[in-house]
């Protein structure tokens, strides 16, 4: 069996456990599990094509859902509402997506072989910038047309700006009602035809461009392909996916937590993603659908599982940070294991001749 | 020139705000002091990354497992009420011999993923934060002092240090000259770190770990045990780590778990990448430097900010500076080799 599946299994296992103790129905887990694949589905979907290129996991995906804050909050301080609003926050989102996921594609081409370690830094860096445009030009360099989301002290926005002209907007489109449990068939169908879309992509032309990079740069640009340009196409892909994704999100939950809405939407997204089989090299679309729905089942069940056996909810959520943290940390350390077999014998041939140079930088993640 | 961007860049920065301060008034004897402070206060933990780095593992961004370990030796020493400077220095020796069993398992890990060692400490060291967590909020601790009033059970997030050794090394030997107080006892504690780190690379094992850090090949072939060394380089890290949170708490005047140390392992990075490492052989002045750089801007613009502008700006400023830092070093690392030595 591969690794891979076990840990589909013990997420299984351990989602299973954690609903029977947790004492939760049936109809509250499957409306919220439901709520959670509306929301991040997307937003998982958008580190398929990074992990294809070989670039492992974009943690930046951070960098595109703050785009889409952007966004709302754009046409939210120019007062646009309605259709108009939101319009104008999808084409907000998407310019600035595109040009911000232009830069992070820059970026990861100078650092081949690092590029998740890269993109936290960037996500962390773009967040200290994105707090800093809201947080201290808002009423100072942009000006304030909204005082509605001013902060009282005339600089700043709010920390919760709402949503409500948006909110349950495309949920109630097809309501359908099967007993208890509310299916809200028409967002259901926005994010499977986003899977379909995605799939469709990694199978078109540029889908095998990509994971001819993926599997090998030198062999891909020996074949002809352009490798900077497909890495850096492959991440704007991904940043305007994260993107679209957030909008999702936040129309969803109807408000926007200004300052930390987007963040760990890429650890959580990550967790997902692996729990549902994907590896750091190949993920699927089937991957991203069934870990949405373990690892989602296991966040809600986890805190009223940790009161009902310890005696304290807090258990049980720094279990569940713990498990999203540490699914990553494995993924990382079984991934290693097999590619440090071919990195120890490149550098015996390679390395022996070039004194004070570290083993050469891999391709591949 | 070109490499010392960053270093000019936070040079220039600094004057710039140290005129700025004394324009706006802030009395510059409480900054220099403060700035002397926080040098020692982070400076253990950035000289901690030293030997990871040496060995060639990169920088520990796995840091919250070695603070993890220093935590909980303290924790143990508040349990027993151990105060004053000795009672410090007993929660060193405990946190050293719980960093030892935390490095152990810390460098399996690491061991396994040679070459990736930066992104799997990243993500060992969040997931071993919540594990901490979990422990600390069930705890079979004693002391009153440390738990919740309610119930009396599960750890504080926050633990005030003051009835038992807090600033007990601050204290230590402090001299007045003029209006700056002179922290003498703690410099002179960072100075013997530092000094036997350097002692450290001339004995053998020292310059095993030089050797494997700069080309395993060849240390392979001059019959170098290439996992014991890294071992030990982490172990030794880890060691190291875990007194410098000690030093850090202690002068910080609490003892913060649960998520506290999550983004610890950040600024440490930037302070030893702005001293001119360049994720490879870093030497102790190195980290001297770039901590004494970094924690000054830290100094300068907090009451900067506060005369200035709005409180929140210098703690933004600091999360840009410490990660833009960073980001440049992975972006030029390509530029520098590791045959320039400082």
């Amino acid at each position: 069996m591969k690794r891979s599946s076990v840990v589909t299994l013990v997420f299984l296992l351990l989602s299973a456990l954690g609903w029977y103790y947790s004492g939760i129905g049936p109809v509250f887990l499957c409306n919220e599990v439901l709520t959670r694949f509306i929301r991040d589905a997307v937003l998982v979907l958008a580190l398929l094509i990074p992990i294809a290129a070989g670039m492992g996991i974009n943690f930046a995906i951070t960098v595109g859902a703050m785009s889409a804050q952007v966004g709302f909050l754009t046409a939210i301080i120019m007062n646009i509402w309605g259709l108009a609003g939101l319009s104008v926050t999808l084409l907000v989102t998407l310019v600035a997506a595109i040009v911000t996921g232009w830069l992070v594609g820059l970026i990861l081409n100078r650092v081949k072989g690092k590029e998740m370690i890269t993109t936290i830094i960037i996500g962390f860096l773009a967040n200290g910038l994105y707090q800093f445009v809201y947080l201290v030009g808002y009423g100072t360099f942009i000006p304030a047309f909204n005082q509605e989301i001013l902060l009282s002290r005339g600089i700043g926005v709010r920390n919760m700006v709402d949503l409500a002209g948006y909110r349950n907007l495309m949920e109630n489109i097809w309501m359908i009602e099967v007993g208890d449990i509310h299916i809200p068939l028409f967002m259901i169908m926005v994010v499977l035809l986003f899977c379909v879309v995605v799939a469709y992509i990694m199978n078109t032309r540029f889908g095998q461009r990509v994971r001819a990079v993926g599997q090998d740069m030198e062999k891909a640009a020996a074949l002809g392909i352009d490798v900077n340009k497909t890495r850096l196409q492959a991440i704007i892909l991904s940043t305007v996916l994260a993107g679209l994704g957030q909008i999702l999100y936040l129309q969803n939950i109807g408000m926007i937590n200004v300052y930390t809405a987007h963040m760990n939407s890429d650890i959580f997204s990550a967790a997902a993603l692996l729990a549902g089989g994907a590896t750091l090299k190949e993920a699927r679309v089937r991957n991203v659908i069934l870990g949405i729905f373990l690892f989602h089942t296991l966040f809600i069940v986890s805190p009223q599982a940790g009161q009902n056996l310890l005696g304290n909810a807090a258990l049980g959520e720094y279990f569940r940070s713990f498990v999203a943290y540490g699914t990553i940390a494995l993924a990382l350390v079984f991934n290693e294991t097999s590619q440090n077999i071919r990195g120890n014998k490149l550098c015996r041939i390679r390395n022996l001749f070039r004194k004070n140079k570290g083993p050469g930088v891999e391709p591949s993640i | 020139m070109n490499k010392y961007i960053p270093q000019i860049f936070i040079v220039i920065f600094l004057v710039l705000m140290m005129f700025t301060a004394v324009w706006a008034g802030i009395p510059w004897a409480g900054l220099i002091n403060d700035s002397l402070v926080r040098l020692v206060m982070n400076g253990v933990l950035v000289l901690s990354l030293i030997p990871m780095l040496n060995v060639g593992a990169g920088i520990n961004y796995g840091l919250p497992v070695a603070i993890s370990a220093g935590l909980l030796g303290m924790a143990i020493a508040v349990n027993y009420q151990l105060s004053g400077i000795l009672g410090f220095f007993a929660a060193i020796m405990l946190s050293a011999l719980v960093a030892i069993v935390f490095g152990l398992g810390y460098a399996g890990i690491l061991n396994r993923v040679r070459g990736r060692e930066e992104i799997t400490g990243v993500f060992a060291g969040f997931s071993f934060i919540y594990v901490m967590s979990f422990f600390w909020a069930v705890a079979p601790f004693t002391n009153p002092g440390m738990l919740w009033p309610i119930g009396g059970y599960g750890m504080r997030p926050t633990i005030g240090l003051g009835p038992y050794f807090a600033k007990s090394l601050n204290e230590l030997w402090s001299l007045h000259i003029g209006d700056v107080l002179i922290p003498l006892g703690m410099l002179s504690f960072f100075a013997l770190i530092g000094v036997m780190l350097y002692l450290l690379f001339k004995t053998r094992i020292g310059s095993a770990i030089l050797a494997v850090g700069e080309n395993e090949c060849f240390a392979r072939l001059a019959g170098i045990n290439i996992s014991r060394t890294r071992s030990i380089a982490i172990i030794i890290s880890t060691i190291i780590a875990a007194i410098g949170i000690c030093v850090y708490a202690q002068s910080y005047g609490f003892l913060e778990l649960y998520e506290a140390p999550l983004m610890m392992a950040f600024p440490a990075a930037s302070a030893i990448l702005l001293g001119g490492s360049s994720g490879r052989r870093t030497t102790v002045l190195q980290a001297f430097l770039g901590t004494f750089l970094f924690q000054s801007v830290y100094v300068y613009s907090g009451p900067l900010a506060n005369a200035l502008l709005l409180p929140e700006v210098s703690e933004i400023f600091r999360v840009m500076i410490s990660n833009g830092i960073i980001l440049y070093a992975l972006l030029f690392e390509g530029g520098r080799t590791s045959s320039e030595k400082v």
